[in-house]
């Protein structure tokens, strides 16, 4: 049984590559504004660079157990105290990460990074043989996550209108994905063409997370042109010529307006950023967030309590996660987009009942063959149409001079709030046992939910942009 | 920078960093083909039948480099040194007794390890394939050779790689039932029912009436020995904290057992655990000891130490069982002792 819970923010990464991305900036942008929507090359760009990193870093993860077990011949237990502890580190790195991008002006040096502290994990794994060291190292590796989460997703918001950053989020929480499952793939297929060549899995993916950084470096607009979405550098050109922010609420008083984007603009500080909290809308959000976060049972437990309840055979256990991540990549981009028409509300509430008729059917848990499938795709769905919409309904509300620091604010609470809730669910299974925790999670999760609904559906909410379109 | 240059620059990293992980890729897979070719100086290794139903051998994984390395491989107890004979059966982890044996393997699926547990005759010819749902870790088989158990690392999914738990199962193989997972047994810790969701056992070992085991509860960062019953399915404590992979004596009155010196640290040290006066007696081993060990005879264990300055490969050692005299090198590049 688990002995602690991951809890992280939900998969996120990224990688980027394409030589198009730069260069077809301007005629993508015309092309844009004749047709309706096309990604941004940015976005592309991005979620290229997580693709690459994701496969990087799930390389390492998908053979992590083989190597402590077989190929260093320790017992990686106690390792879950290690992780659960971090946990929270993580978010809180995640918070600084958001808002040093927005201190600094930016993002791309602090996602840079990040991206770079992971890519120098890599070849660290070749030299330590010990748990503790490599519990450090893969400490390391996830404050390099932590630290380039909020500052990407400002980037992605920032080279995209409002009315299409559904689609954006979607498109790079896909390739992210598809990096995910392409990574143990190519894992496996170094270990056998090499038996016992974790070293070479390692330094392989090393060479891959540099490449990821390479690609951003080169492919991602730096600091002028992405903090200044009005600029006539051409990888902007996608913007539309209203400003972005027309979106959001009127910014608190503070100085962070998003009027003037040339202007020198008043350094952010934390005061302000915590003055953030002062939108009503994002306070709205930040507290969804978190009271929906605080009802997801994570994906360890999901799968866990499907091997429990479904009974399906031992050998398919380490394939479920594969079964999530399918669907989150196909139908992520389909989400995005349905998220942009009929707005941001109704498909992340949408995707958490998704969640609700997951956890529903393990409770039931029907003899039908079909139940394991049924469940991964809801809870695939879940993924879909929450994890990229929520920081386009953030990226809505927030300024753009604090738009790291916002989405950081709710990525934190809702990352903590996961964590809260697996340990209480982890204790929970252990009172009352299984199927009783759950249903409370259900419980839960349908009263969060219903607190959702309402709160979110304030006039100024996640209508303003969609509305618009439609 | 021109869209072009940054085109070049994008070229070149792929193929320096492309002709790089070739490299590794290269590097280890001829690695790997030198572990096919045996080495001067190593033990000889010759294909053959080993016979579980034959006394005074031992067997175990040999790790030797050749075509046999990873092969179930025996050796005469009284001549440890001597000529290896291997069968083709090839397993992470193995036991062995009264004519049972236990074979762990661990493949490679297109996305994930296949792993599976081989129940296997006194020829080592397959009788029964269990599916597991992670990384082979332990394995012992009892006295009589009716009941067998395993302890998998189940991975945590995608992200969570820093996390780990354990499933233990039993099976008789008179009728092959399988416990698929001790954690659904009856637990009473220190005089209470006790249950909870970071529960982990690992490390059975069985006493000779084909029901009583002992094996380790891990929960709540705190490790305890406790003695199961595989017809009643319930697990007891026995009162002693700070024992992971125990090991009973052939007269079963003492467990061998490998004790967390350093909390947090991945140090153990090998001690035996009298049953009848729960007295420690910290055996002659100074080194760190991560194996579950296996009784040669009454007076002596044996168990896996990581091989001097190269940690991918193990040699057996064997040490008297009641804290007197030294640990000496029983069996060179090998792990998973077994007396037959």
């Amino acid at each position: 049984m688990y002995l602690a819970d991951r809890a992280a923010p939900a998969r996120e990464d990224s990688a980027e590559r394409t030589g198009r991305a730069g260069r077809t900036g301007r005629k993508a942008g015309a092309a844009v504004r004749r047709r309706a929507p096309a990604v941004a090359p940015v976005v592309l760009a991005l979620g290229a660079v997580s693709l690459i990193t994701d496969v990087s870093s799930e390389m390492v993860t998908a053979v992590l157990p083989l190597y402590l077990v077989v190929g260093l011949g320790l017992s990686p237990l106690g390792f879950g105290t290690l992780d659960g502890v971090y946990n929270g580190v993580s978010a809180l790195v995640q918070l600084t990460g958001g808002h040093l991008a927005d201190r600094v002006r930016d993002h791309k040096l602090i996602a840079g990074i990040g991206y770079g502290l992971s890519a120098l994990c890599k070849p660290l794994l070749l030299l330590v043989h010990g748990l503790g060291p490599l519990g450090v190292v893969l400490a390391l590796e996830r404050t390099g996550k932590g630290l380039r989460t909020s500052p990407r997703d400002a980037l992605i918001s920032l080279s995209t209108p409002a009315e299409h950053r559904g689609r954006a989020f979607g498109v790079h929480r896909a390739m992210d994905t598809t990096g995910a499952v392409l990574g143990p793939v190519t894992a496996f297929l170094i270990l056998r063409a090499a038996t016992d060549g974790y070293d070479a899995v390692f330094g392989v993916s090393a060479c891959v997370a540099v490449l990821g950084v390479v690609v951003l470096v080169l492919f991602v607009p730096g600091r002028a042109a992405s903090a200044r979405p009005a600029g006539p550098v051409p990888a902007q050109a996608a913007e539309p010529p209203e400003p972005v922010t027309a979106a959001a609420p009127p910014a608190p008083a503070s100085a962070s307006a998003p009027a003037a984007p040339d202007a020198p603009a008043t350094p952010v500080d934390l005061r302000e950023a915590v003055r953030l909290l002062r939108l009503p809308r994002l306070r709205a959000l930040t507290l969804c967030a978190v009271l929906l976060g605080l009802t997801t049972v994570s994906d360890a437990f999901v799968y866990l309590l499907l091997q429990h309840r479904a009974g399906i055979g031992e050998e398919w256990f380490p394939l479920l996660p594969l079964g999530t991540a399918s669907v989150f990549l196909l139908l992520a981009v389909p989400a995005g987009v349905l998220a942009d028409r009929i707005g941001r509300r109704t498909v992340f509430l949408a995707g958490h009942a998704g969640l609700l008729a997951a956890y529903a059917l393990l409770l039931w848990a029907p003899g039908v063959p079909a139940l394991p499938y049924l469940v991964l795709a809801l809870h695939g769905s879940f993924y879909a149409a929450t994890d990229g919409v929520l920081p386009a309904a953030v990226a809505d509300v927030v300024p753009e001079a604090l738009r790291g620091s916002g989405l950081a604010l709710v990525g934190t609470g809702q990352a903590l709030a996961r964590f809260c809730c697996s340990l209480a669910f982890g204790a929970a299974w252990t009172v009352w046992g299984d199927s009783r925790a759950l249903l409370g999670s259900a419980v839960a999760l349908l009263l969060g939910a219903a607190v959702a609904g309402v709160v979110l559906r304030s006039p100024t909410a996640v209508r303003t942009t969609p509305a618009r379109i439609s | 920078m021109t869209p072009k240059r940054r085109l070049l620059v994008l070229v070149v990293s792929v193929l320096l960093l492309a002709g790089l992980g070739t490299g590794f890729v290269l590097h280890a897979a001829s690695r790997a083909a030198d572990t096919n070719q045996a080495r001067a100086g190593d033990p000889t290794v010759t294909a053959g039948g080993v016979g579980l139903d034959q006394r005074a051998r031992i067997a175990f994984v040999n790790s030797a480099p050749g075509p046999h390395r990873t092969e179930v491989a025996a050796v005469p107890a009284a001549a440890p040194g001597a000529a290896r004979t291997a069968a083709q059966l090839k397993c992470a982890r193995f036991y062995a007794a009264s004519g049972t044996g236990v074979c762990l393997q661990s493949g490679l699926g297109v996305v994930s390890q296949t792993n599976r547990a081989v129940v296997t005759d006194a020829a080592l010819h397959t009788e029964h394939t269990f599916a597991l749902a992670g990384t082979p870790s332990r394995a012992r088989v009892s006295p009589s050779g009716h009941l067998v158990a395993w302890t998998v690392f189940v991975g945590g999914e995608s992200y969570g790689a820093a996390f780990f738990s354990t499933r233990t199962s039993i099976v008789d193989t008179r009728t092959w039932q399988l416990q698929s997972n001790l954690e659904d047994f009856a637990i009473t810790l220190n005089g209470s029912r006790y249950h909870a969701v970071d529960d982990n056992f690992w490390g059975v070992t069985f006493a000779a009436d084909d029901d009583t085991f002992y094996a380790t509860l891990g929960t709540g960062g705190h490790t305890y020995l406790m003695r199961g019953s595989v017809a009643h399915r319930t697990v007891v404590s026995v009162g002693v904290q700070n024992v992971e992979c125990p090991s009973l004596s052939p007269d079963g009155t003492r467990i061998a057992f490998k004790k967390r010196i350093l909390g947090g640290a991945s140090l153990w040290h090998e001690y035996v655990l009298d049953l009848r006066t729960l007295k420690q007696t910290p055996l002659a081993e100074h080194r760190s000891v991560d194996d579950q060990a296996a009784w040669l005879d009454d007076r002596t264990v044996a168990y896996a130490l990581p091989h001097e300055g190269d940690v991918k490969s193990t040699d057996l050692w064997s040490v008297p069982a009641d804290g007197s005299g030294a640990a000496r090198l029983l069996i060179r590049d090998a792990s998973s002792p077994a007396a037959l």
